[in-house]
């Protein structure tokens, strides 16, 4: 069954050893990656495979388009409401519903609160153990990491002292010999580089980032009543403002809007004194990690755009994320992005556990069909409910594969630093310029894996940044005495058009592109498709064999210890993979469902 | 049997202080609306007893449950819960991956059979083989039966284990199913909601360490000290409802002076949680009184209960469909039925300026109290 072809640059080759990576943990869902590697273990074929599938699409046809944003928000607790947000989006733009301006910014104060938590907790979290080892940092010398801390940093928690109590707790728990979540962990790996004293220098930032999260979303709390999950509205937010009048303690008032304050600045100040300067600290001890895993970031980029400057203004001049497309590598060209154009965005379902009809091979998300069937393919070792390996070149995912104008792209803040840095955004530029300048590199070494990881910094930084621009956006409405923040006059269902309506709502989610397409007919949803970031990052391979984000990105890779696939995990966290957005899709036809039942065995 | 250190020893391990353990105690002991010196007992039980080995899986779901247990919030809990139970298995925040982490959870269950507790956030497809949710090659069900069959007792988190959740919704596609119903006769607990609250999960892990047992179960399998009352009950805005005093509409006057929502579709009369008493992400709100109804999220089948602006009067299914399986439904509907009549009477007390409580309104609150 071997095989070899060439494609996007690469050539990819299914002999030698094949390495399976199921489950890969620290993500968001279940996804597996088989990869096959040379004499030299460098791999030369890479497997992407979604593994889960939820059908929340289907659940919603015939349902209140006003009760959609509920529905799609489940899609993932990870980016919790930025598929609501996508999706109100969508319902407005179907029934031409016109949202206030205070409406507007207390959906980007949400939407950037949560791409900086989103992007605070993968970077410690669930990328920071890729690279950097616990146990090392246990035998970090305290003065030695309190002079680096020191270097790099303001941030007050630098005493010697500090990082001897981190140090001592770290220890002990070692010593106790029940690690916990640190459990076979790959502590020791040569991959690792950090010096001890980094070591514990970021571990200390990775307990306090765990403290600090759970404050960060206090934002979403206070607008949205809870987080994960919080409360959305067709026509602008529920929350209402009451600075002055009768009954202000019982809803948003100077309190609740001071509260928010102290935890935007907070977030500034973690931003700038811990997460940047640990980001560039990394990039120096890992420079060749800067020339790693850059796949399809050098080939071709996607970004909707997001975070509409002006209320209800959807155009490249408004969004303070930019949208575009790069292809074949041309940065110097950025290429228009229409997601109502029916040939720009297509799926296709060739290497995935999908019907299609007769003689489709791909299809606009307006026109998405759907019908899952689990079929893994003559070339698979194991069975049908036991893989040992899958077949990829029959079909192998529950993810379809999403293409922009034919081509496979990569979507993520890498990917809207790009777009935004060939579109010469001044803010993008300025920030990318003194990243890589402090680095002393171009600023082609963010196409890597690193890349990511520090793209995904900069943006965190800049979300703060922008939570206070429009925080003070909102103070100097309600001076003006604007408080409204919600348009009713389309709220009952009795004032929309009769017959089919169309809308789609975009935003730009932390690991990328968002995109939710719905039909609206006789005042109920008709149908509904969302195709989501690690869609477009995870997807499996195309028709004509082009490569997903991940695979791409791992070709070429290096493992130093194939049994422990620390190299996979530093590529594939990097993307963040969230996959219970990735592989919800279905659409309006659920009859094609399979209904064989599981034998329980029990 | 594992040596297994105490919970107290792995708080001095791991650099807690005495002072800063009793503070956690009585801060718990409050949480759970346990007696005056319970938290000495919290503090006796957590000193000597082992801790608690517990592993987390997760099937379909949207890790909206994971998250919301790294947000809780009081001081010591990220840090000190997440530490207090021996979390040996967690795949949304463990280090290892792949094989390394299925040998983890195989070595905690044969390490500790009868003893851990099996967590399980999301649920199970029952279709498509099984399928629908892969784990190192196999079906998802295959991880859960081998945790299941050896724990000491399952806890589903949220309502996707406890009742199915939204991919279980109408026409459910994948066959998602619930914990009870594939493992019916496995000492279990239920913590609904869309995610349960964070402090309400680990002081649900609090109680079973400190006491040694499964809390107080309602009939539903709910901890009747969390899931005991309605949300309309707790509602610091009820005193609008019951003067008859409702938004209307969106952003209206009655919105910006924190009105009762009950008119805006609020399923607070129907849904059994704790969110207007410990409110969420360290007490800072909840959805009404940030404006927006309750959604029901604990509640069984609360997707499929018309829309969620639809007034609790027009829930579906009313009076049919009353057999065993669907009798929760049909109880709410009659709880949602009751309610109506009592905001109606509400509401006309309130037109005739505060006169005697009337005769509808009493039936409709002993109706209340029969549910």
């Amino acid at each position: 069954m071997a095989y070899e072809y060439t494609t996007q640059g690469y050539t990819v080759i299914d002999a030698g050893r094949r390495v399976v990576v199921d489950p890969v943990t620290r993500i968001e869902g279940h996804l597996r990656c088989e990869v096959n590697l040379n004499e030299q273990n460098v791999i030369t074929n890479a497997v992407s495979c979604g593994t889960i599938f939820r059908g929340i699409e289907i659940i919603l046809k015939g349902r209140d388009p006003r009760d959609a944003w509920a529905f799609v928000e489940r899609i993932c607790g990870v980016c919790t409401g930025t598929h609501a947000v996508a999706s109100v989006q969508a319902v407005e733009d179907a029934l031409g519903i016109e949202i206030p301006d205070n409406a507007n910014i207390i959906r980007n104060m949400m939407q950037l609160c949560l791409m900086y938590h989103d992007h605070l907790v993968h970077t410690y979290h669930l990328a920071g153990l890729d690279w950097v080892d616990v146990v090392s940092a246990s035998r970090g010398d305290p003065e030695a990491a309190s002079a680096l801390a020191r270097k790099l940093s303001p941030w007050p928690n630098s005493s010697p002292g500090y990082f001897k109590s981190v140090r001592d707790r770290l220890l002990k728990v070692i010593e106790s010999g029940n690690l916990g979540i640190f459990t076979n962990g790959y502590w020791g790996h040569p991959a690792y580089k950090l010096p001890p004293e980094a070591n514990l220098m970021v571990v200390a930032h990775y307990l306090e980032a765990l403290d600090f999260q759970k404050d960060v979303i206090h934002i979403h709390t206070i607008f949205g009543g809870k987080n994960p999950h919080p409360n959305w509205l067709v026509g602008g937010v529920p929350c209402s403002l009451n600075l002055d009048a009768y009954g202000a303690a019982d809803v948003i008032n100077q309190e609740r809007l001071e509260y928010i304050l102290q935890v935007i600045e907070r977030c500034r100040v973690f931003a700038q004194q811990v997460v940047l300067p640990d980001t560039l600290a990394l990039a120096g001890f890992y420079r060749d990690w800067l020339g790693i895993g850059g796949g399809l970031s050098r080939l071709s980029v996607l970004a909707y755009g997001g975070i509409p400057d002006m209320a209800n203004d959807f155009s490249d001049k408004s969004l303070l994320l930019p949208r575009g497309a790069v292809i074949n590598g041309n940065f110097e060209e950025v290429l228009p992005v229409n997601l109502t154009n029916l040939d720009e965005i297509q799926e296709s379902v060739n290497h995935s556990w999908y019907d299609y009809p007769q003689g489709k091979v791909g299809l606009h998300p307006f026109d998405g069909v759907t019908a899952p069937n689990y079929q893994p393919g003559s070339g698979i070792k194991g069975t049908p409910t036991d893989l040992k390996q899958v077949d990829e070149q029959a079909r192998y995912s529950w993810l379809k594969t999403p293409l922009w104008r034919g081509h496979q792209m990569e979507v993520g803040p890498l990917a809207r630093m790009l777009v935004g840095y060939a579109r010469k955004d001044d803010v993008i530029k300025g920030m990318v310029d003194d990243f890589c300048g402090r680095l002393n590199a171009p600023f082609t070494v963010l196409q890597s894996t690193l890349g990511r990881i520090a793209a995904r910094s900069l943006e965190l930084a800049w979300a703060a940044e922008k939570l206070r621009y429009f925080y003070d956006r909102l103070v100097i409405n309600l001076k003006n005495g604007n408080t409204s923040t919600a348009n009713t006059q389309n709220w009952n269902p009795d004032s929309w058009p009769e017959g089919e309506v169309r809308g789609v709502g975009f935003t730009e989610a932390p690991r990328g592109a968002l995109g939710h397409w719905t039909v609206i007919r006789n005042r109920k949803i008709e149908r509904y498709q969302c195709i989501v970031p690690t869609t477009w990052n995870a997807a499996p391979r195309a028709p004509d064999g082009q490569l997903g984000a991940y695979e791409a990105a791992l070709m070429g890779t290096r493992m130093d210890i194939p049994e422990q696939p620390l190299e996979i995990l530093r590529t594939l966290h990097s993307f963040d993979p969230c996959l219970a957005c990735a592989t919800h899709i279905i659409g309006p036809d659920g009859s094609d469902l399979l209904t064989v039942r599981v034998d329980r065995g029990f | 049997m594992a040596h297994l250190e105490t919970t107290a020893e792995m708080l001095r391990n791991r650099g807690i202080s005495r002072r800063d353990f009793l503070k956690f105690c009585a801060i718990t002991s409050v949480a759970l609306g346990l007696g005056p010196g319970s938290d000495m007992v919290m503090a006796q039980a957590l000193s000597t007893k082992p801790r608690l080995p517990v592993l987390w899986i997760n099937g379909l779901s949207c890790s909206c449950c994971t998250e919301s247990f790294l947000r809780t919030a009081h001081p010591l809990a990220t840090d000190i819960i997440l530490s207090m139970i021996a979390l040996d298995y967690q795949d949304t925040i463990m280090a290892a991956a792949g094989e390394q982490a299925t040998a983890a959870y195989d070595e905690a269950i044969s390490k500790y059979k009868g003893q851990y507790i099996l967590a399980v956030e999301g649920n199970t497809p029952m279709n498509g083989q099984g399928m629908y949710c892969i784990d190192g090659g196999r079906p998802f069900l295959d991880k859960l039966t081998r945790g299941v069959e050896n724990a000491r007792a399952v806890v589903a988190w949220g309502t996707c284990a406890s009742w199915g959740c939204v991919q279980a919704a109408n026409p459910n596609p994948t066959g998602a199913t619930p914990l009870h119903k594939l493992f019916p006769n496995k000492p279990q607990l239920k913590v609904p909601g869309c995610p349960a609250i964070p402090e309400v999960m680990s002081a649900i892990l609090a109680y079973i360490i400190t006491y040694d047992r499964l809390p107080a179960l309602d009939s539903q399998g709910r901890p009747a000290m969390f899931y005991g009352k309605r949300v309309h009950d707790q509602c610091y805005r009820r005193a609008h409802f019951d003067a008859g005093e409702f938004v209307e509409c969106w952003d209206d006057e009655g919105a910006r002076s924190g009105l009762c929502l009950y008119k805006m579709g609020c399923k607070g009369p129907t849904t059994y949680n704790a969110c207007p008493s410990t409110r969420w992400n360290n007490g800072v709100s909840f959805p009404i009184q940030s404006g927006h109804g309750c959604i029901g999220c604990a509640e069984q089948n609360f997707w499929d209960q018309g829309s969620f602006y639809d007034r609790i009067t027009t829930i579906p299914h009313f009076g049919t469909n009353a057999t065993a399986e669907t009798v929760g439904v049909a109880a709410v509907a009659a709880v949602a039925a009751g309610v109506a009549v009592h905001g109606v009477a509400s509401m006309v007390r309130h037109a005739r300026g505060s006169a005697p409580e009337t005769g509808a309104a009493s039936a409709a609150d002993n109706n209340d109290s029969n549910n």
